[in-house]
């Protein structure tokens, strides 16, 4: 079977709600849409206070290359333009809207009707993309158009939709390939059109054989996809891992995906795409786990974008009582919540609750040197070096260690017995030397 | 309201800790010091008892009254340290050599440094080093203690096998005659029951002690394997060249503290290398001191020596040789 090169470590699976079917979270009262939803610039509000808008809407337009339009998840009055916290409870603008009623724009195809026949171009469906506000929702919220147009001198050979969803505990990407398994293949179909690829990978991990069975079986019909079986192994889903597990290619360090001539996107994205080309959906709607062993309940929702966290805590019987840690996203690399009122995005995936003895941080002992971060680093780097380089401010000596390459997976500090926070430093230092690098002459 | 936690990712640990790391160690230990205490029964008890003891006991006060720190006693560190010199040392030693051995042990080697994690050489082995110069009657007195089990060693003379062969080859004896006159110098005896440190008596507990680690993943087997392979490599080209006066690899591997060393001592985190790369290195470099000792060298047995050497050169190694990096520089 399948994997990446490095180093990884084996967290246990707790994916409890693997089989919550996913259903519709209800509308809430009020939406407060971000405008900052996706990697680069935020997007400009083109609504006033007091407009009425519908489901699907236009309200804010992308400001640059990297950025991306927002649409309306509801429809109602707006509110308010106004500045508000985001999950760290940092400033963020947001169009704030009341909402009225569901009323969608009608040039949204709401049918379930599935449409396999790809009508547009590759410059056609790249516009769409674009005009959909349809990111990466595998973590980075990259804008999904910029990825699917190679810069001059690059060019695509093949397309790997990742499914790995090696995170514990979410289930969100699991539930689309059960239950739109079709939709996903045409998303994957729709970007290779765009990318002019005609090979496409689907790597996915062992640990759901549901999933691979179901996707088997649909994706005879799609000759030029191949499902990839891949080993159970964090971060079997990282960008770097997944093409080289996948194909067998290594990204080159400071390089990107494309230098290897693969560009990945997740599930969640190709059902996005599928919906945005096929259907004219804009992206407002997002799958969102509610899950942890303290949890009330284990859930996957279809949740409107904007909809406030405190919200889904509410409908599900509030914070569980022994929970001490509510987190966005996985275990290993997702955020903690300081701000529980903040709007789910469009790359939200989870609501997770855990218990004080799964999370609290136990008190940190000696280095034995024992180099099981050295094993466990999946872009063969020295955490233990870089964690006392950074402590001390050499940033020299971490750049020729080579910090820049750190993907912030966490397999370090999960695994060193003395408990150290390696990559609290290592984060520090990495952005601070990637500082350096970037004000540097450039040759 | 309820008050949350909040810390960068990743918020969930592997199950690993020290102190597991420590007692994995000290279990692995367990089939040698049950067959060190059939052999020697209450000697072997009271010696490892007296190890843990006064291991712990030197942390704690220096901790507590020297350095003020946190106590760590309960890490397991130090009681690992007290079985490993109580296995290196003579049954029948006396209690206050054991005791030396701890002071010696934790008190200079480890704690001098800073404490866990931070010294250079293997507090164990050093404490054994200085209790072998120090006191060389002692350290070499092999007259088995009588046991509570009845069970004996069949060569209590008070030599072992490698002791034996070298005073014999200094004499003159070609090392095929010693072989033939000593029926404890069998592979058979070697593997299961010989004369040696209170530790040493079993390779087959040894053994069983490594698989266990292995299974466990505790350490990686790099540095055991090469050692050995270039104790079988180096003695066999010596054996070959004249199999008069150097022995055998297959004896070369059983006996002394070859097991010991290799499996417990030289694997020892703190004062090994990090990288794979790293520990191949420094388990060849022990092998060929190991073998220049035994066979060029004064002492009988040289594994002590040759891991305490390479300790040395760990942080070198530790500079220079890189682990294998996932991503290559873009052209």
């Amino acid at each position: 079977m399948k994997t990446f090169s490095l180093g990884g470590v084996h967290p246990a699976d707790n994916k409890i709600s693997c089989d919550a079917a996913i259903e519709n979270f209800p509308i809430p009262e009020t939406a407060y849409i971000s405008m900052s939803q996706h990697l680069g610039a935020p997007a400009e509000p083109i609504v006033a206070v007091g407009d009425k808008v519908k489901v699907g809407q236009l309200i804010a337009n992308a400001s640059g290359f990297i950025s991306a339009p927002v649409h309306s998840s509801v429809s109602g009055t707006v509110k308010a333009i106004d500045t508000i916290k985001d999950l760290a409870g940092n400033p963020c603008k947001a169009v704030v809207i009341t909402v009225e009623g569901d009323e969608w724009v009608d040039t949204i195809d709401r049918s379930d009707a599935i449409v396999k026949e790809i009508k547009l171009d590759s410059k056609e469906i790249i516009a769409k993309i674009q005009e959909c506000g349809v990111v990466g929702l595998g973590g980075a919220t990259f804008p999904t158009n910029v990825k699917l147009s190679p810069p001059p001198g690059k060019k695509a050979e093949f397309l790997i939709i990742n499914a790995a969803e090696c995170e514990p505990y979410l289930t969100s990407d699991y539930r689309v390939l059960v239950e739109m398994p079709e939709q996903v293949l045409i998303g994957a179909s729709i970007m290779m059109k765009a990318l002019n690829v005609t090979q496409g990978f689907i790597g996915i991990e062992e640990n759901k054989p549901k999933a691979i069975e179901i996707l088997n079986k649909y994706a005879s019909a799609y000759p030029q996809i191949k499902v990839v079986v891949l080993k159970k192994k964090y971060p079997q889903g990282g960008e770097k891992q997944l093409i080289d597990a996948v194909v067998g290619r290594r990204v080159p360090s400071k390089g990107l995906p494309i230098d290897t001539g693969a560009v990945v996107q997740n599930v969640g994205t190709a059902l996005a795409v599928y919906e945005a080309v096929q259907k004219n959906k804009p992206l407002f709607e997002g799958i969102l786990t509610v899950t942890g062993q303290c949890s009330n309940v284990q859930k996957n929702y279809k949740h409107r974008v904007g909809t406030p966290i405190s919200k889904i805590i509410e409908v599900t019987g509030g914070i569980p009582e022994n929970a001490a840690k509510v987190i966005s996203g996985g275990p290993m690399m997702g955020k903690a919540m300081a701000n529980l009122d903040a709007p789910t995005l469009k790359g939200s995936s989870s609501v997770l609750y855990l218990t004080e003895d799964q999370t609290k941080r136990k008190e940190e002992s000696n280095c034995i040197r024992c180099g099981k971060c050295v094993s466990a680093c999946p872009m063969g780097l020295e955490p233990y070096l870089l964690n006392k380089l950074s402590k001390v401010a050499r940033w020299d000596d971490a750049e020729a260690h080579f910090i820049y390459d750190c993907i912030e997976c966490g397999c370090c500090q999960f695994t060193c017995p003395a408990y150290i926070p390696l990559l609290d430093s290592i984060r520090f230092g990495k952005a601070k030397v990637m500082g350096i690098m970037r004000s540097r002459p450039k040759k | 309201m309820k008050k949350l936690l909040v810390s960068p990712s990743p918020h969930i640990h592997g199950k690993e800790n020290t102190r597991n790391l420590m007692r994995d160690v000290i279990i692995a230990l367990l089939p040698a010091v049950a067959v060190s205490i059939y052999y020697f029964g209450f000697s072997a008890i009271k010696l490892v008892l007296v190890g843990v003891i006064s291991c712990m006991l030197v942390e704690f006060l220096i901790q507590k009254f020297l350095l003020k720190g946190k106590c760590t006693i309960c890490d397991y560190s130090a009681a690992l340290t007290g079985v490993l010199l109580a296995l290196n040392l003579p049954p029948n030693s006396p209690w206050w050599l054991m005791v030396i051995g701890a002071i010696v042990a934790i008190g200079v080697a480890k704690m001098t440094f800073g404490g866990l994690g931070q010294n250079l050489f293997n507090p164990a082995l050093v404490g054994r080093v200085f209790l072998l110069v120090s006191f060389p009657v002692l350290m070499t007195d092999w007259t088995a203690p009588a046991s509570f089990f009845g069970a004996s060693l069949d060569a209590a003379s008070g030599a072992t096998p490698l002791a034996l062969v070298k005073e014999a080859v200094a004499a003159g004896t070609p090392v095929s005659e010693i072989f033939a006159q000593n029926p404890s110098l069998s592979y058979s005896q070697l593997l299961f029951a010989r004369v040696g440190s209170a530790g040493e008596v079993s390779a087959i507990a040894l053994l069983l002690g490594f698989v266990y680690l292995l299974v466990r993943r505790v350490i990686k087997p790099h540095i055991t394997l090469s050692i050995w392979a270039t104790v079988f490599v180096f003695s066999g080209i010596l054996w070959l060249c004249n199999p008069d006066q150097f022995t055998d690899p297959i004896f070369n591997l059983l006996t002394g503290g070859m097991l010991l060393g290799s499996i417990f001592m030289a694997t020892d985190y703190v004062t090994s290398p990090m990288s794979e790369k790293g520990m191949i290195i420094f388990g060849v470099g022990i092998g060929v001191i190991t073998i220049l000792i035994r066979e060029f060298g004064a002492y009988p047995e040289g594994i002590s020596f040759a891991i305490l050497i390479m300790n040395a050169t760990v942080p070198l190694i530790n500079m220079y040789v890189k682990p294998k990096r996932f991503a290559k520089e873009a052209k």
